[in-house]
């Protein structure tokens, strides 16, 4: 009987409205994608970039570490010493169609020459704008480079 | 038969041109800007839905997703309007039409301010209720001539729903009526002065709330098409504009359903106090207040409501709210006669 009352009395039907009403007043959860974003964490696996010391001296010492350990087999090096009598790399290549993002490059490099930045925004209309060369991840490395910098020191420590 | 011919020419006066002319002028003067609230009724329906599921709703074409509406249009436009091969081919490409001139056609007794109407008929709810009713021969017809499963389901459980409900919105305006003692809709507005009906028959009024509802096929009644079990119901072989015109007419139903909400409970054109600075503004800007007020309630209640079942449905309009409507009037009656209140 008072469940009948209940019912024929709209109640729960007034609940029910008062909570969409104040839903609507209340904050949206949308995150304006293209204005604002989300906070990245250091750990985020993104765009690729090829560190530089602070002297400017590049950071790879074509040990092909990263090569090997690629599942998606998306990295080519090829190596040889320079003037100077240091191993250097003359091509360093990341297909970044075949990259499954995973990291393992950046975990396996002894010199935290390659890694992972924060960038997404990478797409592009044509395949070929997505094979990197070595300038093009160095380029990325500079201009990155502060950025770089403080996300490895904030994740080094749970390595 | 020849004089007969004739003396249809001397109908053209010039004061009967006139009055073509102005009346023409006043139809278009109702029907434009009909259409253009149609058109920004979907904006707003998606804007208030999105607001209640905590997103934003059309933001990107134009300033804060204004242009939303004409892009929608647009691209309706552009697209191919295509007919089953084994679809009735009048009756296919009629249905739309009928749909949506009816909702059109209604708002010709509407009164939007003391004096401001098209055709003052005496018998203005009747008329309201005849031609309202006109719009289930489109979704039959849109689900006859389709020639296919979903669309026909679609449209008879639409014409049963909308039959069933038409009893008990019938009855809701007969207690409006016993109230007034017109039929008019100026003169039901005019008896609501100091007292809305809304709150002397505020059951009848959440009644008709309900019945509405039913009536345009809106959520929670939206069986017709329910996108799950049906596809989407009487138009699943419609594409382009005659898509469009059942959403137009579905649209301009609503909105003709909101006008007949604030003219029979809300008091029309009327302020909701005859004070000072509430009887200063218009009595056309009450009257499109009082009708958003009733179409924001449309869009709340599909923000809230899941979906009836068909049984429900059913079971509600008749088992429900029929025998109440109908103890209702005869209480009402009743009262009215022993208290001697009102015309009786």
């Amino acid at each position: 009987m008072l469940k009948h009352l209940k019912q024929f009395l709209l109640l729960d039907m007034i609940c029910g409205f008062s909570i969409t009403f104040m839903n609507m007043l209340r904050p949206k959860f949308t995150v304006m994608y293209p204005f604002e974003s989300t906070a990245i964490s250091p750990r985020f696996r993104g765009e690729h970039a090829l560190r530089r010391y602070p002297n400017g001296e590049e950071r790879c010492i074509a040990c092909k570490l990263c090569e090997a350990v690629c599942p998606a087999q998306a990295i080519t090096i090829e190596a040889e010493p320079r003037l100077d009598g240091s191993r250097r790399t003359t091509r360093y290549d990341i297909d970044m169609v075949k990259c499954i993002y995973c990291g393992l490059c950046e975990e396996a490099c002894p010199v935290d020459a390659i890694v992972e930045g924060p960038n997404m925004e990478f797409a592009a209309y044509d395949r070929k704008d997505l094979i990197y060369n070595k300038s093009r991840l160095l380029e990325n490395g500079d201009k990155l480079e502060p950025t770089l910098a403080e996300r490895l020191k904030r994740d080094g420590g749970y390595r | 038969m020849l004089d007969l011919v004739l003396s249809y020419l001397d109908l053209i006066t010039e004061e009967n041109i006139w009055y073509v002319i102005t009346t023409l002028f006043f139809v278009l003067l109702i029907t434009l800007p009909l259409f253009g609230a149609v058109a920004y009724l979907t904006l707003a329906e998606r804007k208030v839905i999105g607001w209640m599921q905590l997103r934003h709703g059309p933001l990107y074409t134009g300033w804060w997703g204004i242009g939303q509406p004409i892009a929608d249009a647009i691209k309706l436009m552009f697209k191919e309007p295509t007919i089953p091969e084994k679809s009735n081919l009048i009756v296919y490409i009629l249905a739309p039409v009928m749909v949506l001139v009816p909702a059109v056609v209604a708002w010709a007794v509407i009164p939007f301010d003391a004096n401001w109407v098209l055709a003052d008929i005496n018998l203005g709810v009747v008329y309201l209720m005849a031609v309202s009713s006109l719009g289930v021969y489109g979704i039959l017809m849109a689900g006859w001539a389709s020639n296919s499963k979903y669309p026909f389901l679609g449209a008879v459980r639409s014409g049963a729903q909308m039959v069933s409900y038409e009893v008990s919105m019938g009855l809701c305006l007969l207690s409006v009526i016993l109230l007034a003692g017109s039929m008019n809709l100026s003169e039901i507005v005019l008896a609501q002065q100091g007292m809305w009906n809304a709150v002397t028959l505020f059951p009848m009024f959440i009644v008709f709330l309900i019945s509405i509802l039913a009536e345009t096929n809106r959520a929670p009644f939206d069986l017709p098409e329910a996108e799950a079990e049906l596809v989407a119901g009487y138009n699943v072989e419609y594409g382009s504009m005659p898509f469009a015109m059942f959403f137009l007419g579905e649209y301009a139903n609503m909105i003709l359903m909101s006008a007949f909400a604030s003219i029979m409970f809300l008091g029309g054109w009327l302020p909701p106090l005859d004070i000072w600075p509430l009887n200063l503004i218009p009595g056309i800007f009450w009257f499109f207040g009082k009708i958003a007020a009733v179409l924001f309630f449309f869009l709340w209640a599909r923000a809230t409501l899941p979906r009836f079942r068909y049984d429900q449905l059913m079971r509600l309009g008749w088992k429900v709210l029929l025998p109440f409507t109908l103890l209702w009037l005869v209480g009402q009656a009743f009262i009215m006669k022993l208290m001697q209140v009102g015309w009786v």
